[in-house]
Parts: C-alpha cells; sequence; structure tokens
C-alpha cells in the first residue's frame, strides 16, 4: 500500500511540472506584446523595450522557462503582477479561501442533495418520483449555470430582497453561488448515483438477501448502498474539479474576487505571473482531488490492495 | 450481380431505419428529437421564418418587452430577439456540432493509435493525456481562446480541445480488448498496412460508443460556448450566437430581463433536446448501458 500511495505521489508531481510547461508554452505563444499592452499605444519603443527587459521577455524560450521553473518550484516564488504590481502569492492566500471554500461547500452540498435523491429514483424505478428526479436533473443539467444564477439573483435578491446580488462580506454573500453551482452538481450527482445504484439494485446477492428476508432498509443500506458506491466516489472528484474550475464563472457573475476571477483579470491584461499561477492552482488542486480519490478507492476497494501486497508491479 | 443488388437494400431496412427506430423508441429521446428538429428547422429556414431582420437596428423599437409585435422583444439597438435566436442557431448548432464531433474524432484517432500501436507509443500518448486532462477542462477553454483570439474556428478549437483526453481514454480500452481479436491477426497476417488496420478494420468495431460521446458532447459544447461568451472570450457580440446574446442580455438583466431569460431558455432547451437524444442513442447503442 505505501509503495501505491508513493507511486501516486510521484506520479502527480510529474503531471504538475508537465502542466506547469503546458501553461508555460501557452503564454508564451500568445501572440500581442504585454509590455506594449501595459504602457498603452502611445508608449515610445524605448519604453516598451525597457518594459520587456524588466520583464524578462527579451530572454529566450529556455531561459524564461528556467526561469520559470527555478522561481516557481524552488523558490516558491510567483512573482509580482504586472498589471496590478502586487505579489501573486499575497493576493493568492487571500482569494484562495474564497474559491476553495465555495467550491466544497457547493460540493458538500450537492451531494447531500444528490445522493438520496439518486437512491430514491432508483429504489422507485419507473415509479413518479423517478421520472421526478431524472426530469428535474435532465432540465437543471442542460441551463447555463450563470443564467440560473442570474434568475436566482433576480428572485432572492432584487424582488424578495433577502440576500445580497454580488460582492463579498458576511456568509450571506456566498449563499446564491453555493446554492446554484450545487443545483448543477446535485443534478449530474443524482443522474450518476441513480445508473450506479441500478447496477447493484438488480444484482443477484440482493435477491439473495431479500429472499432471506432481510428488511428493506437494511438491504439498502448494508448491500446496494456499499457495493453501489465506488463510481460514486470516482464522481465525487471529477466534479470536485469541475466545481472549482467552473467557479471562473460564478465569480464573475457575483463579482466575488477568488482565484477564478484573479485568472480572468489576468487574461485580460496578458498578465502571466497571474495566469500561469492560477491555472497551475487549478490543476494542483484537480490532481490532488484525483489523488485522493484514487487512495480512498484503493482503501476500499480490496482488488487494488491485493495488487500490490502480493508485490506484483 | 443479382446478389449484390440485393445487399444493400436489406441493409437499409435492418441497419439505418432500425437504429432510428431504436433511438427514438422512448418518448423523451422522442421530445428531444422532435426539440431539436424544431431548432434545425428553424436555423435552416430562419430568412424565411424570422419576422424581423437580425443585424438591422430600429431605434423606434428599443428595449421593448416581449409584445404581440416582437414576441421576445427587442435588444438594445431594437433588433428582434426571437430573429436574432432563429438566426443565431445556425452559429450556435454549427459550432456546438463541429467541436464535439471535432474533438471526439482527435480523441479517436488517438486512443486508437494508442491502444493498437501499444508498448512505447501507447505509454507516451496516454501519459501526454493524462497531462492534458490534468487542466481542468474550462479553464482549458478560456486558456486557448485567450490565446487564439474569437474567431469561429478559434472558438471551435478552444471547446474541442477539452474533450480530446477522455475520448482517448475510453477509444484506447475499447481497442485493447478488441485487440485480441481474431480478425486483426488476420489482417496483420496478410502484412495489411497498420493505417489500414485501425482506420478500416479497428475503428469500425469500436466506434459506436464515441457516437453516445459526440452526442452528449455537443450539447455541453453549447453550453460552454456561451460561458466563453459570457467571460468575454469565444464569439462576440454583435454576431447573434446565443450566448454572445445571453452575456449581452446580462449586462441589463436588472432593467430588462426578457433580453438574457429567451437566449438562456433556448440555449436550456436545445441542450436539453441534445441529451435527451443523447441517452436515446445511448440507449439504441447498448441495450446494457440503459437503465
Amino acid at each position: 500500500m505505501v509503495k501505491y500511495v508513493l507511486k501516486r505521489i510521484l506520479w502527480m508531481i510529474f503531471i504538475v511540472l508537465a502542466v506547469a510547461f503546458v501553461i508555460f508554452t501557452v503564454t508564451y505563444l500568445t501572440p500581442g506584446d504585454p509590455a506594449q499592452l501595459l504602457l498603452g499605444d502611445n508608449a515610445t519603443k524605448e519604453e516598451v523595450e525597457a518594459l520587456r527587459a524588466t520583464l524578462g521577455l527579451d530572454k529566450s524560450y529556455f531561459a524564461q522557462l528556467g526561469e520559470f521553473y527555478y522561481k516557481t518550484f524552488i523558490k516558491f516564488d510567483f512573482g509580482t503582477s504586472w498589471y496590478y504590481k502586487v505579489s501573486v502569492t499575497d493576493e493568492m492566500i487571500t482569494r484562495l479561501p474564497r474559491t476553495v471554500g465555495m467550491g466544497l461547500a457547493s460540493i458538500i452540498l450537492a451531494n447531500l442533495i444528490g445522493i438520496p435523491l439518486g437512491i430514491k429514483a432508483a429504489r422507485k424505478r419507473g415509479k413518479w418520483q423517478d421520472y421526478g428526479v431524472i426530469g428535474a436533473s435532465m432540465v437543471l443539467v442542460s441551463l447555463p449555470g450563470f443564467w440560473v444564477a442570474i434568475i436566482f439573483v433576480i428572485i432572492f435578491a432584487f424582488t424578495l430582497n433577502i440576500l445580497p446580488s454580488h460582492g463579498i462580506g458576511g456568509i450571506q454573500y456566498y449563499i446564491i453561488p453555493v446554492v446554484v453551482s450545487a443545483i448543477g452538481a446535485a443534478a449530474t450527482t443524482a443522474r450518476q448515483t441513480r445508473s450506479a445504484m441500478l447496477e447493484v439494485i438488480n444484482a443477484d446477492f440482493v435477491y439473495t438477501v431479500r429472499a432471506k428476508g432481510q428488511k428493506e432498509n437494511i438491504i439498502v443500506r448494508k448491500h446496494i448502498i456499499p457495493n453501489g458506491i465506488m463510481p460514486i466516489i470516482t464522481m465525487m472528484g471529477n466534479q470536485c474539479a469541475t466545481v472549482v474550475a467552473g467557479s471562473t464563472i460564478m465569480e464573475r457573475v457575483f463579482s466575488i474576487p477568488g482565484v477564478g476571477l484573479y485568472l480572468l483579470n489576468g487574461v485580460s491584461y496578458r498578465d502571466y505571473p497571474i495566469i500561469r499561477t492560477t491555472t497551475l492552482f487549478f490543476a494542483i488542486f484537480s490532481a490532488v482531488i484525483i489523488l485522493l480519490v484514487d487512495l480512498v478507492y484503493a482503501w476500499l476497494d480490496p482488488r487494488i490492495k491485493a495488487q500490490y501486497s502480493k508485490g506484483r508491479r | 450481380m443479382k446478389n449484390k443488388e440485393k445487399t444493400p437494400k436489406i441493409r437499409k431496412n435492418h441497419g439505418f431505419m432500425k437504429t432510428m427506430r431504436d433511438v427514438f423508441k422512448t418518448p423523451s429521446a422522442k421530445l428531444g428529437g422532435i426539440l431539436f428538429a424544431l431548432m434545425v428547422i428553424g436555423a435552416v429556414f430562419a430568412p424565411l421564418i424570422a419576422p424581423y431582420s437580425p443585424t438591422q437596428p430600429d431605434y423606434m423599437h428599443v428595449n421593448s418587452a416581449p409584445s404581440a409585435l416582437h414576441i421576445f422583444g427587442t435588444d438594445s439597438l431594437g433588433r428582434d430577439i426571437f430573429s436574432r435566436l432563429l438566426y443565431g442557431a445556425r452559429y450556435s448548432l454549427t459550432l456546438g456540432i463541429i467541436a464535439a464531433v471535432f474533438g471526439n474524432a482527435c480523441g479517436v484517432a488517438v486512443g486508437s493509435i494508442a491502444g493498437f500501436l501499444g508498448g512505447r507509443a501507447d505509454n507516451f500518448l496516454m501519459r501526454l493525456c493524462d497531462v492534458w486532462a490534468a487542466i481542468p477542462g474550462t479553464l482549458l477553454s478560456i486558456l486557448v481562446s485567450a490565446t487564439l483570439g474569437p474567431g469561429f474556428v478559434n472558438t471551435v478549437l478552444a471547446l474541442s480541445v477539452a474533450g480530446v483526453p477522455y475520448g482517448a481514454r475510453m477509444v484506447r480500452g475499447m481497442t485493447l480488448a478488441e485487440r485480441t481479436k481474431e480478425y486483426l491477426e488476420a489482417a496483420e497476417t496478410i502484412n495489411c498496412p497498420k493505417y489500414r488496420i485501425i482506420f478500416s478494420h479497428l475503428l469500425p468495431n469500436v466506434i459506436s460508443p464515441t457516437l453516445v460521446s459526440t452526442t452528449m458532447a455537443i450539447g455541453g459544447t453549447i453550453a460552454n460556448a456561451a460561458g466563453l461568451s459570457y467571460l468575454g472570450l469565444g464569439i462576440q457580440p454583435p454576431t447573434p450566437e446565443w450566448g454572445a446574446m445571453l452575456s449581452e442580455g446580462m449586462s441589463v438583466f436588472r432593467s430588462y430581463p426578457h433580453m438574457m431569460i429567451f437566449p438562456g431558455l433556448t440555449i436550456g432547451i436545445c441542450v436539453l433536446a441534445i441529451n435527451l437524444m443523447g441517452d436515446g442513442v445511448r440507449d439504441a447503442m447498448d441495450p446494457k448501458l440503459r437503465d
């Protein structure tokens, strides 16, 4: 098991380094001169050249890449924003809790809504509860998230006047964004939970347990859910990454100064330190989540455990 | 000669038509099919159906709420929103379909090559996909779109790039399962070139699940395109693309909610229709997967 964990962590480090390379190259290849963009159209050629030199843009590709790797992964220095002239590390420290907190709250809420509904739908297959859950999740998955967000704002902020429409402050500012991202995720969760449960609900062992005369809710709790839970755990991991990356749009809608909005600001000013750091953050976040999911999976699934304890691979 | 004439006929009755019947067997798939067909008809015959020009401003009727004259109201330049949505279907649907098909096709190519060649090539391509998939899809689309700039082709690339690794993984898995079968061995024995084995023997046998994922991806792609437009990337106003219209409406949603409600609903209904059809395709392709 230790060997498996170590192997997975090493692999994750490699992925992060490779992602850093991809992000660096993509930003490097972006057409348009950031120095020119920062100084505006009236700047003289000398001024632009001078700024290029201070930003290190006049160096060769490999020199810049080397410097980027050295600073980011050895000194953990993410640089200073070119446009805002503020340390990216400091900015990330204030923004990170907002994005991660919002993401985790949405995921927890989504699973609290989605999993019970999915199980219910699977148990009542073909009845109105089932159709209700599938129908509602179909519709909610299809609507654009930011559109739903604005509808919520119109209802709860402007008509009922009970919640703030945008910005940050107390916890009440996060209610609409969290609920809206949770609704979208819950719809997917419910659908996938339902199909995962249907896989096991008709399995032979369930018939056996039922024939034995076991109580229905014990069958569900002790036999159906533990056997059907694996795909749901994988799905939760994927969703964590999707929801946190999707926060870009939600943060834009609600003007929440989180990591996603920071990335968008970086994109509009060609602010490479911001773009590189924020994208790297999202990649590391999803890599960690995927790692955790795989470890939980290995811990729960005896087959993977056995593979490593026997010394294979 | 007689036999040759007969074979295609039988195929037609038992192949395509039967598949269509299977796909649209359930009421929900039928509903999806009808809604999608209506959208396609609206897009194709937009000049005949649309009551107004999608681009001509009408300063007499600016920002007007839905009425008998303009059933979905007008926008800030007095253009009829219903007409713009009809023309917008041309952009949105083609964008969604092309991007989804292109992304999945790339995935199929990568996955089948990796699975068939095996060994180092497989390892390399799959590790590449791991790195590729490590950057969340939405983010990758934003980055690519910001790098390439606005425009139809660039947006197609930005939207399709995110789906490639997933398609590749799926097809690779199926290729590995297919790899050991006799017909591939036979093709190799007679010295059939590798590219030919992959494209004319292997692919037809692994392609059907990708049809399902492609259909499903079209809906998601249309929604993502709207998201990109909203972020100021992708296709931009004044093009009557749905996402661009929605983002135009988002800026004035307090005073004129109709300007965002109708484009949003249109996107929602379109994505819903495609997802319902996708379920139908999935059921038809693999009865085992049916829930």
